[in-house]
């Protein structure tokens, strides 16, 4: 006898069509602030340049116009929202809308000048590479269904390693260090949430705690003194790559990084092809959905758990490095302030997939980098609120995005054998 | 589906560890209750011995320890140092510890403290003329609902939408952070004649009285304690009265517990969650009030210090029970005070306290390590608080 | 039928186990266990759930380590360090939960550590995977398609999927944990042809249950375990299902439950067009209209996954319908809260006690107090009087029968019997009109089911209205004075208790109209 798996269509729940209908409204909404706040009363052009010297790939509105224009899209959209809906093209849609936005206000902002669009897009991938390292981290041990939320600390214990080593030895062997340093704390983290069955959460906060602890202790009761010696290892700087480097625009975003962009490349594609494609990586994604399952056909589920998860942390090490040697060139106390959490919001956004961690963590990247540029060009926002912004869009992500995504359904478990 | 298929056959035993019993246990067992926490500390005060041999050399550990000792217990003014930093440490650890009982993981005391203290703060000196017994209630009250706001927003949003507290309340202390440096300059809050961001001192009606300036003691009238450590009792008191005594705190704990079977019972998850977070932050505020009402008699940016986290260890030292919370955050004030004399004296840096307070935390969260080292029984197994990323 | 071997297979194998003692904390699981299993044979393993049965055969499959007692492979002495070497010697198991990761699909889920691979870097040839899968389906006929999805597919197909992952590893004894209890009597006949294919190609099949018709009908030999301990062997043509079910038991059992006919009353619960969706957002409830009265028992019959999880969920105020009504006395209650229904005087017996039903980290009392704590007497304004609530737990644990040293330990020290006592005695010591009971018995000793279906037909003498959902066919059979079947969100039929024959239900629990 053969069933066929009937396909079910999927119902409206009472609940989504709520929900539809708040975004629809939202769009109205947006539409009047834009259209009041960002173009009644705004005089002045701006100018958006896409190439390298001024007036190469320039792009010109009316600050006013493009905000009207805006208004009107959004005026559309809501209606379409409110009538048909987008159905699965909801979210494409809204990350358009929202793009569209940013544009309108960046246009009020800096009404009246130019902004070179090269220089926030390079800045942005700049901006999310610790946000990414630590997301992908993330991705690597919550695959197997072991939460991370230590990231922070690895982050953190990995600048403070790369930069000492890269001061008394040499920085290739302060990313070596760092890396190390992420993947000890990891392998600490595996054994407390693995052997001892700690709450994995708990865990992480932990090493969190015990990383900033140790970090200022030894930054302050060492460092501050010994600074010339240990630490002071440069900054690694950007290197070309011939042939794409030269590619207008594209090249200088993407091909004139430093090391530390090219081994997210790496990375990135790595991992995916490792995930989906190989035995490894099925089996590791088994040992984070089904530990039972796994268990039960001889997959060695502990042994997973611990691997992957010291993997994370050489990710999440020299990510960490990438504070101090690929951007200030010292140590700083605390001075990842957040982003590894942050990089756990970009894993959730980008729904636990190498590739959509790392595009989530440029939206956040996005993010700081127009907060500089505001800050920039005088935009009358208080600092402060604009020190705000990513914290703020972390919020409004897992807020919004969390109920639909699914993690590993294994995700944060420990795995008991009898 | 396949999940119809979950049932588990019991064979007179059941598999999953008993989460609860780690984390917010029921019974007293004393070998858990005392020894292990004992033993933690020792551990973890070795450790640090140990970091200070690498440090400072081996000469340094006992002055370091004993000007730790000193500072922390001996003499009025140790003790008055020892209270006061326990103060508002217990209010922080029962706004983690309530957290914790309805299985939810608040790390936003920070925020909520900054909240509290900042709210208190502007209605200390905001008000001229009233009488003590009216202010000083008032302005507590103000830290509390400053505290309970910034502590509902994370509760709400994990009711609604599923989203996790540990992020949010994160963000939201980076959020409060910036907030509060923003409201120090505003000339209305901000002290007249200064440029960095610092408030107005409160108002004399709205300071906390000091508790132990009577004493036939020199230097009396320099002991800092203040009205803020009774507050505190007392709200541990109503914490384990609402916890263990009423009917809202049954509810609490079953969700905590079981949020399945919560529903079943008729409970509304989603209201529990988020007025557990409201009154978590309100706790929370009352100790952000306590500091700024009887400490500084202002806000400025770091009035808080690392309380918030610390309140995470004191919450799982004194497994979410409120008897518990003020023991370990007496303990934790003692090495805060202590730690300020061993800085002081024998130049240890301060921050060996943070390491020695998450070591704290690791062995209490691992009792399996404790027994490894020390071979002693330990109680139940250790278990899970959370149950990954959404509801 | 003729059937192609896939795969190199071995030549006859025997198990042997011997003296096999397994032990947990304050539980003798297996008692010195003589058994032997051979290429060829059906061997089923009777005996009633907390016997041993699946624990022994974890231990056979490597999952647990034996205490004492060793197992011996054609003779030869084994230590199985894991499910891996047990699949190496040749040794496969289809769980009574399925180990299969919803996310993956067919091919991945059979493949899954054996994965046959190409390139350097470990890259899975899914191709060749995918073709031996296939090839495993049609020699065997399981008809199975190699690219769908596991969590898209109806529970009757994923067993099958798990015979083809043991199939794949050239597995020459399987062990089958109670295969039987999610299919319609037309899929176990199914099930049966297809482990009778598996013998003739000379496997050796271990068929664990607790259903002694099945044992019967289809084993070469039946052991029966009780306690742990093996207390008889026969062929099934040498004892009777009487017998079997007294060596199961240990004492003369009542196969039938002794009932009145019923006196139905007045309309009690009314359901009308009834439509509810499931959590991932399809039509689990598909216009659903049928009535219960008071004074009689209405069994819902059907395989799991048809719905009646759903149905229940709304009935009960777990879950808001999509469309239609619920009436109960008239009042219309389609959206009601939970609490708004247990305050009419409904008792909901849920289908998952450690998940729904308890909170296996409170104690007793507290467990009993779960649904009515808010009000008096257990508490006043918003104290709780835990004094009372202790006093009221010691009453009904005599009452109900409930073995357990005080009623300050924790719901999870309780034995699943007990556990499930102890809902029923939350449930049923109040004034109740409706009683909801969803598989009531399922997972629990012999006794304890006895007691709980007197129970039932004592408050259905008393006047209540009771709707049980059970997939357990006898038990519908054994206390229903009305039966409706569902199948695919709908109820297709609708058959008086006492004309109503397994056959015929099973028919219509298979979604044909007869």
């Amino acid at each position: 006898m053969t069933v066929v798996p009937e396909t079910a269509e999927q119902v409206r729940v009472p609940a989504e069509v709520r929900r539809a209908r708040i975004l629809g409204f939202t769009y109205l909404l947006l539409a009047a602030v834009v259209y009041f706040l960002l173009a009644v009363g705004t005089e002045g052009e701006v100018t958006f340049r896409f190439g390298d010297q001024p007036g190469d790939i320039d792009f010109t509105f009316s600050s006013a116009g493009l905000a009207t224009f805006t208004a009107i899209v959004f005026a559309f959209l809501g209606g379409v929202q409110l009538t048909k809906g987008f159905g699965k093209k909801t979210n494409v849609v809204l990350g358009g809308a929202m793009g569209l936005f940013i544009l309108a206000f960046l246009g009020w902002a800096a009404a009246g000048e130019s902004l070179s669009m090269v220089g926030m897009l390079e800045s942005t991938l700049f901006l999310a590479a610790p946000i990414a390292f630590g997301a992908l981290s993330g991705v690597m041990c919550e695959r197997v269904g072991v939460i991370n939320i230590g990231i922070e600390g690895m982050l953190l214990t990995g600048a403070f390693t790369g930069a000492v080593v890269g001061s008394v030895v040499s920085p290739f062997f302060g990313l070596i260090g760092a890396s190390l340093a992420g993947g000890i704390l990891a392998l600490a983290l595996a054994v407390l949430a693995i052997k001892y069955r700690v709450d994995q959460i708990i865990a992480g906060v932990v090493i969190n705690i015990f990383a900033l602890g140790i970090t200022s202790f030894l930054s302050a009761q060492v460092l501050v003194e010994n600074a010339q010696e240990m630490n002071n290892p440069g900054v690694m700087g950007p290197i070309k790559i011939p042939i794409l480097g030269d590619i207008p625009v594209i090249g200088r975003i993407f091909f004139d990084q430093n090391i530390f962009i090219y081994a997210l490349y790496l990375i990135v594609i790595g991992m995916t092809y490792g995930l989906f494609r190989t035995r490894w990586g099925l089996r590791s994604r088994s040992v984070g959905e089904h530990p039972k399952a796994a268990d039960t056909l001889g997959i060695k589920v502990f042994r997973t758990r611990y691997v992957n998860v010291f993997l994370g942390g050489l990710i999440a090490g020299f990510g960490g490095a990438f504070f101090t040697l690929g951007a200030v060139g010292a140590f700083n106390e605390n001075m990842t302030a957040g982003r590894g959490f942050i990089g756990l919001a970009a894993m959730i956004f980008g729904r636990w997939h190498p590739v959509g961690a790392l595009g989530a963590a440029l939206v956040f990247g996005f993010a700081d980098s127009l907060q500089f540029k505001l800050a920039v060009i005088g935009s009358g926002i208080p600092s402060e609120f604009l020190l705000m912004a990513p914290y703020v869009v972390t919020i409004i992500v897992v807020a919004g995005v969390v109920g639909k995504a699914r993690p590993p359904a294994a995700d944060g478990q420990p795995y008991i054998k009898q | 589906m396949s999940e119809e298929n979950n049932v588990k056959e019991n064979e007179g035993q059941s598999e999953e560890p008993r989460w609860m019993e780690r984390v917010a246990p029921k019974e007293v067992d004393w070998s858990s209750l005392v020894i292990i926490p004992l033993l933690a500390v020792l551990s973890a005060l070795i450790i640090g011995a140990v970091l200070i041999i690498l440090t400072d050399g081996w000469g340094n550990v006992l002055p370091a320890y004993s000007a730790l000792f000193k500072g922390a217990f001996v003499g009025w003014g140790s003790i008055s140092e020892t209270l006061l930093a326990a103060t508002p440490l217990i209010f922080a650890g029962l706004a983690v510890g309530i957290g914790f009982r309805a299985g939810l993981f608040n790390i936003g005391a920070q925020g909520q403290m900054v909240m509290g203290g900042l709210l208190a703060v502007v209605v200390g000196f905001s008000f001229d003329g009233l009488p003590a017994v009216v202010h000083v209630p008032l302005a507590i009250l103000a830290g509390f609902l400053g505290g309970a706001l910034w502590g509902f927003i994370p509760g709400i949003l994990r009711a609604r939408t599923g989203a996790h507290e540990v992020i949010t309340t994160i963000m939201l202390n980076f959020i409060a952070f910036r907030t509060l440096e923003y409201l120090l300059k505003l000339p209305r809050i901000q002290q007249e004649g200064r440029f960095d961001p610092i408030s107005k001192e409160i108002a004399e009606s709205a300071q906390l009285p000091r508790l132990l300036t009577w004493l036939p003691v020199e230097n009396a009238d320099q002991l800092r304690l203040h009205l803020g450590f009774l507050i505190a009792l007392g709200a541990a008191w109503v914490v384990y009265w609402i916890l263990f005594k009423s009917t809202i705190g049954f509810e609490f704990r079953a969700v905590g517990a079981n949020p399945d079977a919560a529903r079943y019972g008729g409970i509304g998850v989603a209201a529990a969650i988020t007025m557990v977070m409201v009154i978590a932050g309100g706790l929370a505020g009352l100790g952000g009030a306590n500091e700024t009402l009887g400490v500084y008699h202002r806000a400025f940016p770091g009035f808080t210090a690392t309380i918030g986290f610390d309140a995470i260890a004191l919450a799982l030292l004194g497994r979410s029970h409120p008897a518990g919370i003020v023991a370990a955050s007496i303990l934790f004030g003692a090495l805060a005070a202590g730690g300020r004399t061993m800085q002081a004296v024998a130049g240890v840096g301060i921050d060996l306290i943070v390491v020695v307070q998450a070591l704290i935390i690791v062995f209490i969260a691992a009792p399996e390590l404790v027994r490894a080292i020390f071979r002693v029984k330990v109680g139940k197994e250790t278990g899970q608080i959370t149950r990954g990323w959404s509801t | 039928m003729v059937m192609l071997i896939a795969g190199h297979g071995r030549s006859l194998l025997k198990l042997e186990l011997r003296n096999v003692t397994k032990r947990f904390p304050g539980v003798l699981a297996n008692d010195s266990v003589n058994l032997t299993v051979q290429s060829g044979e059906i061997l089923g393993l009777l005996g009633e759930n907390g016997a041993g049965k699946t624990t022994l055969m974890n231990i056979l499959y490597g999952l647990y380590l034996a205490d004492e007692g060793e197992i011996l492979v054609d003779g030869t002495v084994v230590a199985f360090d894991g499910p891996g070497d047990a699949i190496d010697a040749g040794i496969g198991m289809v769980h009574q939960h399925f180990m299969l990761v919803p996310v993956f699909d067919v091919t991945e889920n059979v493949v899954l550590g054996v994965e046959p691979t190409k390139g350097p870097a470990g890259t899975i040839d899914m191709a060749e995977a995918r073709r031996a899968v296939e090839e495993i389906s049609n020699n065997y006929r399981l008809d199975v398609d190699a690219k769908a999805m596991v969590e898209d597919l109806p529970v009757g197909i994923q067993q099958r999927i798990e015979i083809i992952k043991v199939l794949f590893r050239d597995a020459e004894v399987i062990i089958f944990d109670e295969p039987t209890a999610v299919l319609t009597p037309q899929e176990v006949e199914d099930f049966f042809g297809i482990i009778n294919g598996l013998k003739e190609s000379g496997k050796g099949i271990v068929f664990i249950t607790h259903k002694l018709g099945e044992v019967l009908k289809v084993a070469d030999r039946i052991a029966v375990l009780r306690r742990g301990k093996v207390v008889g062997e026969a062929a099934p043509n040498e004892i009777s299902k009487q017998a079997l079910a007294e060596l199961m038991v240990g004492r003369p059992v009542d196969l039938v439950v002794d009932k009145e006919a019923a006196s139905p009353g007045d309309v009690v619960l009314s359901v009308t067009d009834l439509a509810v969706v499931d959590s991932r957002q399809h039509t689990a409830v598909d216009g659903v209209t049928f009535e219960v009265r008071a004074g009689e028992i209405v069994g819902v019959a059907g395989v799991q996954g048809n719905g009646q999880t759903e149905l229940v969920e709304a009935l009960t105020g777990l879950t808001p319908p999509l469309a239609g009504q619920i009436l109960l006395g008239g009042e219309d209650v389609t959206f009601a809260s939970p609490r708004h229904m247990h305050l009419s005087s409904v008792a909901h017996v849920p289908e998952d006690r450690q998940r729904s039903g308890l909170i296996l980290d409170f104690d007793l009392a507290e467990n009993l107090v779960l649904d009515s704590y808010y009000d008096e007497p257990y508490s006043k304004g918003s104290r709780m009087d835990w004094d009372y609530a202790h006093h009221r737990a010691g009453e009904l644990i005599e009452q109900y029968d409930i073995r357990t040293p005080s009623s300050t330990v924790t719901a999870g020290t309780l034995s699943g019997g007990n556990q499930q006592k102890l809902i029923v005695a939350r449930e049923f010591s109040r004034d109740v009109r409706l009683i909801i009971a969803s598989q009531p018995t399922r997972g629990i000793d012999v006794g304890s089911i006895e007691y709980i279906h007197n129970r039932i037909v004592e408050e259905r003498d008393e006047g209540s209205a009771v709707l049980i959902v059970s997939s357990e066919l006898d038990e519908i059979l054994a206390l229903s004075d009305r039966i409706l079947v569902m199948y695919r969100g709908k109820i297709v039929a609708e058959v008086p208790g006492a004309e109503a024959t397994a056959t015929q239900l099973g028919l219509y629990m298979a979604g044909s109209t007869a």
